[in-house]
C-alpha cells in the first residue's frame, strides 16, 4: 500500500480511535475519587510563592 | 573557554554578513545583513570588553524578574506602534490619498499591513506571552528560571526577530504566506529563539518545587510546542540563494494553501488562544484574589482545546481547490470547538462569583472580564462564519477583519493590558497603580474603540458580500466591485476613529504605567516579610 493511502486509512481508523478514548480518558481521571480534594490544593498555587521560591525545605512532592 | 568560542563566532557572524551585505541580490536582504552585522559587531566588543569580569552568578533563591521588566516595556512599546500602524492603514482605505506617492514601494497599504498585523500579534502579543509565561511560570513553580541569561538570550533574539520582520515587510522582503512573511533566515532565527524559549521555560517547570503543574503552564506550553511544530512545516523553504531573500516552498499548490491554513488557524489557536489561556488562569484568579471556579474543567479545557483546534484550519479554504471532505471536517471541528471555548470562558467569568462587586471597584478585573466577553463573543462568531453556507457570504468581506479585531482587540489585548495592570507595580515594588481612573479612561476608550470597529464591519462586510452576490432578472451581476468599495466609505472612517480610541487608550496606559514606576510609592519593606496565608 502507498504511503498515502495507509497513513489516511490509519488516521481515520486506530488514531481516532485512540484520540478519542484518550480524551474519554481525561474526562474519567478528573473525576476520579479524590480529585476535588487535590485540586483544592493545586488551585490554589498562585498564592503560595509571589516574592521568593520555595527552599528545598519547603519544597513540597 | 566559552568565552573565546563566543568571540569566534560573533566575528564569524559579522564577517559573514560584511560578505552577505556585499553579495546581497536584493534591498531587504542588504539591510538585514547591515543590521545582523551592526548587532554582531557590537556584541563581539562587549564581550571582548567584559571578557575576564567576573559573570554575576545567578541568585537561586529570588525570582528572576529584571528580564521580564523588559518584556512589560517591549509589550507596551510594540502595542502602541502596532495600533498606530493599524490607525494609519485603516485611514489609507478610507482616503487612498494616503498611500503617499513619495513612500509608494515602502509605506503604502500593502506594504504595511503585514507590519501592522505581525506588530501587534507578533511584537505586542509576543512580547506579553513571553514576559508573562515568565512570570507565572517561576511563581507557579516556586523555582527561579532555568538557564540563566538564556532568558535575556530569547528576550533580545525575539527583539531582533521583530525588527527583522518588520524591516523586510518594508522593503518587500516576504513569502507572502499570512502571519508567516519573514523569510527563510528570519525563520531560521525565530525557530532557535523558539527552542532556547522552550528550553527556558521546560527547565523551569522540570526543577519546580510544587509536585503539580499549574493549568496556566500547560496551556503555554502547549502554545510554544505547537507554535514550533507550525513554524517549521509551514516555513519548509529552499532558498534560492544563500545571498538573497527569495526562497521556495517545498509544498506545491493546494498543499501549500491547506499547511498554510493549518499554520494560520493555530496561530489563531495556540499563540492568540492558548498562550493567553495561560494568562487568563493566573491573572483572573490573581486579580480576583480566589482560586479558578473549576480546576476540573480546566483540564478538560485544557485538552479538549488542544485536541479539536489543530483540525480547524481548512475552513479557511471553503469553494477552493480543497477537497470537500477536509473542508467538511474543518467547519465540523470549528462548530464543535465553540463548546470548550465556551467552557474555558465561563470557568474564567464564575472565578468571579462571590467577588462581583470588585467588578464595580477595580477596573484592572474590569478589563480581565471584558476581554473574557470579547472571547466568548469571537468564539461563537468564529464557528458560525466557518459554517460553509455563512462562509461563501462572509469569505474575502470585511465581516472577517471584523472578527479578528474583536477577537485581537478585544480578547488579546484587553487580557494583556490588565495583566500589564498587575504587573507593573509588582515587578517594579509599588504599592497599588499611579491613577485608576486612568485605567477606567482605557477601559471605555478602549471598549467603546473595538465596538465601533467591530459593528462597522459587521455593515461593511455583510453589505459588501450581498453587494456581490447581487444579480438582476436576467442573472448579469448588479454591482462592479468599485461600487462596493463606494459603499463602504463611511464604515471605513468609523472603523478608523475607532482604531484612534483603541490606540489613544492605550497611550494612556503607557503614562499610567510610566507613572506608576516614577510615582506611585514604594511598597513597604515591611509589607515583603512573609505573612502566613492562612
Amino acid at each position: 500500500m502507498e504511503t498515502y493511502s495507509f497513513l489516511r486509512e490509519f488516521a481515520d481508523s486506530w488514531m481516532l480511535l485512540f484520540l478519542f478514548l484518550f480524551f474519554l480518558g481525561i474526562v474519567f481521571w478528573v473525576f476520579r475519587p479524590g480529585a476535588t480534594k487535590e485540586y483544592k490544593d493545586t488551585a490554589s498555587i498562585p498564592f503560595r510563592h509571589d516574592d521568593k521560591p520555595a527552599t528545598d525545605e519547603e519544597a513540597r512532592t | 573557554m566559552v568565552n573565546y568560542f563566543k568571540l569566534i563566532a560573533l566575528g564569524v557572524v559579522t564577517l559573514f554578513a560584511m560578505m552577505a551585505a556585499n553579495y546581497a541580490r536584493d534591498l531587504a536582504y542588504m539591510i538585514h545583513a547591515f543590521i545582523i552585522m551592526g548587532v554582531s559587531f557590537g556584541l563581539f566588543v562587549w564581550s571582548l570588553r567584559s571578557f575576564g569580569t567576573k559573570v554575576t552568578a545567578h541568585d537561586q533563591t529570588e525570582y528572576m524578574d529584571d528580564v521580564i521588566r523588559a518584556g512589560v516595556i517591549a509589550t507596551s512599546f510594540w502595542g502602541v506602534v502596532g495600533f498606530l500602524v493599524g490607525v494609519v492603514i485603516a485611514f489609507q482605505l478610507a482616503f487612498p490619498v494616503l498611500n503617499f506617492e513619495w513612500a509608494q514601494g515602502y509605506a503604502n497599504f500593502g506594504r504595511l499591513r503585514p507590519l501592522h498585523t505581525s506588530a501587534v500579534i507578533f511584537a505586542f502579543g509576543g512580547n506579553a506571552l513571553i514576559a508573562t509565561s515568565f512570570y507565572i511560570v517561576q511563581r507557579t513553580s516556586a523555582a527561579r528560571l532555568w538557564g540563566g541569561n538564556l532568558a535575556w538570550f530569547v528576550f533580545w533574539g525575539y527583539q531582533l526577530f521583530i525588527v527583522l520582520a518588520a524591516t523586510g515587510y518594508l522593503l518587500g522582503g516576504t513569502q507572502s504566506k499570512e502571519y508567516a512573511e519573514p523569510e527563510w533566515y528570519v525563520d531560521l532565527w525565530l525557530t532557535i529563539v523558539w527552542v532556547a524559549y522552550l528550553a527556558v521555560f521546560l527547565g523551569t517547570i522540570i526543577k519546580r518545587k510544587e509536585p503539580h503543574i499549574y493549568v496556566a503552564n500547560w496551556f503555554f506550553l502547549s502554545f510554544i510546542v505547537t507554535v514550533a511544530m507550525l513554524h517549521v512545516v509551514n516555513n519548509l523553504t529552499i532558498p534560492v540563494s544563500i545571498w538573497g531573500s527569495k526562497s521556495v516552498i517545498v509544498w506545491a499548490g493546494v498543499q501549500d494553501g491547506m499547511v498554510q491554513w493549518w499554520y494560520g488557524h493555530n496561530a489563531v489557536g495556540f499563540f492568540l488562544t492558548a498562550g493567553f489561556l495561560g494568562m487568563m488562569y493566573y491573572f483572573i484568579p490573581k486579580q480576583a484574589e480566589r482560586p479558578v471556579f473549576s480546576y476540573k474543567l480546566s483540564i478538560i479545557h485544557f485538552w479538549a482545546l488542544i485536541f479539536l483546534y489543530i483540525w480547524a484550519g481548512p475552513h479557511h479554504l471553503h469553494y477552493t481547490a480543497l477537497p470537500d471532505w477536509a473542508s467538511t471536517l474543518g467547519m465540523v471541528f470549528s462548530i464543535i470547538l465553540w463548546m470548550p471555548s465556551w467552557g474555558g470562558m465561563i470557568n474564567g467569568l464564575m472565578t468571579l462569583s462571590g467577588a462581583w462587586d470588585k467588578l464595580r471597584t477595580d477596573p484592572v478585573i474590569r478589563m480581565m472580564v471584558i476581554s473574557l466577553g470579547f472571547y466568548g463573543m469571537s468564539t461563537f462568531e468564529g464557528p458560525m462564519m466557518s459554517i460553509r453556507a455563512v462562509n461563501s457570504l462572509s469569505h474575502y468581506t470585511d465581516w472577517t477583519i471584523g472578527h479578528v479585531h474583536s477577537g485581537a482587540l478585544g480578547w488579546n489585548g484587553m487580557i494583556t493590558f490588565g495583566a500589564l495592570y498587575f504587573l507593573v507595580p509588582v515587578l517594579w515594588k509599588r504599592e497599588r497603580l499611579y491613577s485608576l481612573s486612568l485605567v477606567s479612561w482605557h477601559f471605555w476608550l478602549a471598549t467603546i474603540g473595538i465596538i465601533l470597529y467591530a459593528a462597522s464591519m459587521w455593515v461593511t462586510g455583510i453589505m459588501e458580500g450581498l453587494m456581490w452576490r447581487e444579480v438582476d432578472a436576467n442573472g448579469f451581476l448588479v454591482n462592479s466591485f468599485a461600487d462596493t468599495v463606494a459603499a463602504k466609505f463611511p464604515m471605513y472612517v468609523v472603523r478608523g476613529l475607532g482604531g484612534v480610541m483603541f490606540l489613544l487608550g492605550a497611550i494612556i496606559m503607557c503614562y499610567n504605567l510610566w507613572m506608576t514606576v516614577r510615582k506611585a510609592p514604594a511598597k513597604e519593606a515591611s509589607l515583603t516579610v512573609a505573612v502566613p496565608a492562612e
